[in-house]
């Protein structure tokens, strides 16, 4: 299994804002995890959806050199349940970047109905952790996760960002 | 037109309270940010993110909290600590370094692992207060 928790981006907002859209489907094993006979989609699994969204955007404008780890959950509201068939809409904006890291907000939705609110906060772990050290290679930013925006931007369906992301070239231009 | 520290309390309350998640009552001045409010290494940063939002300022790195990795480099260094102990010249190069801090909270015992408790909610109050007030 992969752990990719989005479909596609379908809006891609360079350093600013990112859509990406997750279908879910009753052949997905964990949602039947919950209750017997009534399968939803666990919160958890929304909340690392929009994570994986707000985190490829955060990553993206630190042009994917740091390794950009969640944080931090300040925030999660639910509004209403998952269910098989549901077209989630993460919309993610990044709300403060630095050095150290980034904090990020957004919303889900199914069918135009608000189903969360998140707030994280990312670390740039190879700044924060004093002491520690991670292995050279960057370990968050593999190629499933890269290969989510090169498709995104090789669709075609949508305009591809103007400009370059800060700093240069990014891993996912292809 | 400047503001008053009783305004800044109020606001800094409001954005600690978002971001460790406590209630704004536990939120006295000198409560410490870890020891009492229980804010852990990642809640430094959001504090400094919402503050930034919160005042409209900019924070440099290491200005409100300090950068963990000049603060590991002034921790091994003899002439600021002995036997765990902070020397009255590493008192002095804090006070320096962040001169929000209530250095007199530790004075008595300034045992390293006690540093934690020189940020308190007056210390962010006085940092924001020499920003805006500037």
């Amino acid at each position: 299994m992969r752990w990719l928790w989005i479909d596609r981006f379908t809006e891609f907002v360079p350093r600013c804002s990112a859509t990406a859209v997750k279908n879910v489907t009753l052949a997905e094993e964990h949602l039947h995890d919950l209750y017997p006979d009534f399968p939803v989609f666990p919160h958890s699994l929304i909340i690392e959806g929009m994570a994986q969204t707000a985190g490829i955007l955060v990553g993206e404008a630190g042009a994917f050199r740091e390794k950009v780890i969640l944080a931090k959950i300040t925030r999660a509201t639910f509004h209403r349940l998952v269910r098989p068939g549901d077209v989630l809409e993460y919309h993610a904006r990044i709300d403060r970047f630095s050095e150290q890291g980034a904090s990020a907000s957004g919303t889900v939705k199914a069918a135009g109905e608000l189903v969360a609110e998140i707030e994280l906060v990312f670390s740039h772990i190879d700044r924060n952790m004093a002491g520690m050290r991670f292995p050279e290679h960057n370990f968050v930013f593999s190629e499933q996760f890269t290969d989510l925006l090169r498709g995104f931007r090789t669709a075609g369906s949508v305009p591809l960002p103007e400009s370059p992301p800060a700093g240069g070239t990014a891993a996912a231009e292809g | 037109m400047p503001m008053t520290r009783d305004e800044i309390f109020s606001k800094v309350k409001s954005v600690l309270a978002d971001a460790l998640g406590v209630d704004e009552e536990e939120i006295k001045p000198s409560a410490t940010l870890s020891g009492d409010l229980g804010a852990e290494s990642i809640d430094y940063l959001d504090i400094v993110f919402r503050i930034e939002k919160a005042f409209n300022i900019k924070i440099p790195k290491g200005e409100l909290f300090p950068d963990p990795q000049a603060m590991q480099g002034l921790l091994k260094d003899p002439r600021y600590v002995q036997n765990n102990k902070v020397t009255a010249q590493g008192l002095e190069e804090l006070k320096r370094l962040m001169p929000h801090l209530d250095l007199a909270a530790v004075g008595e015992d300034p045992d390293i692992s006690k540093m934690t408790n020189l940020f308190t909610v007056n210390a962010v109050v006085n940092y924001v207060e020499s920003k805006v007030n500037a």
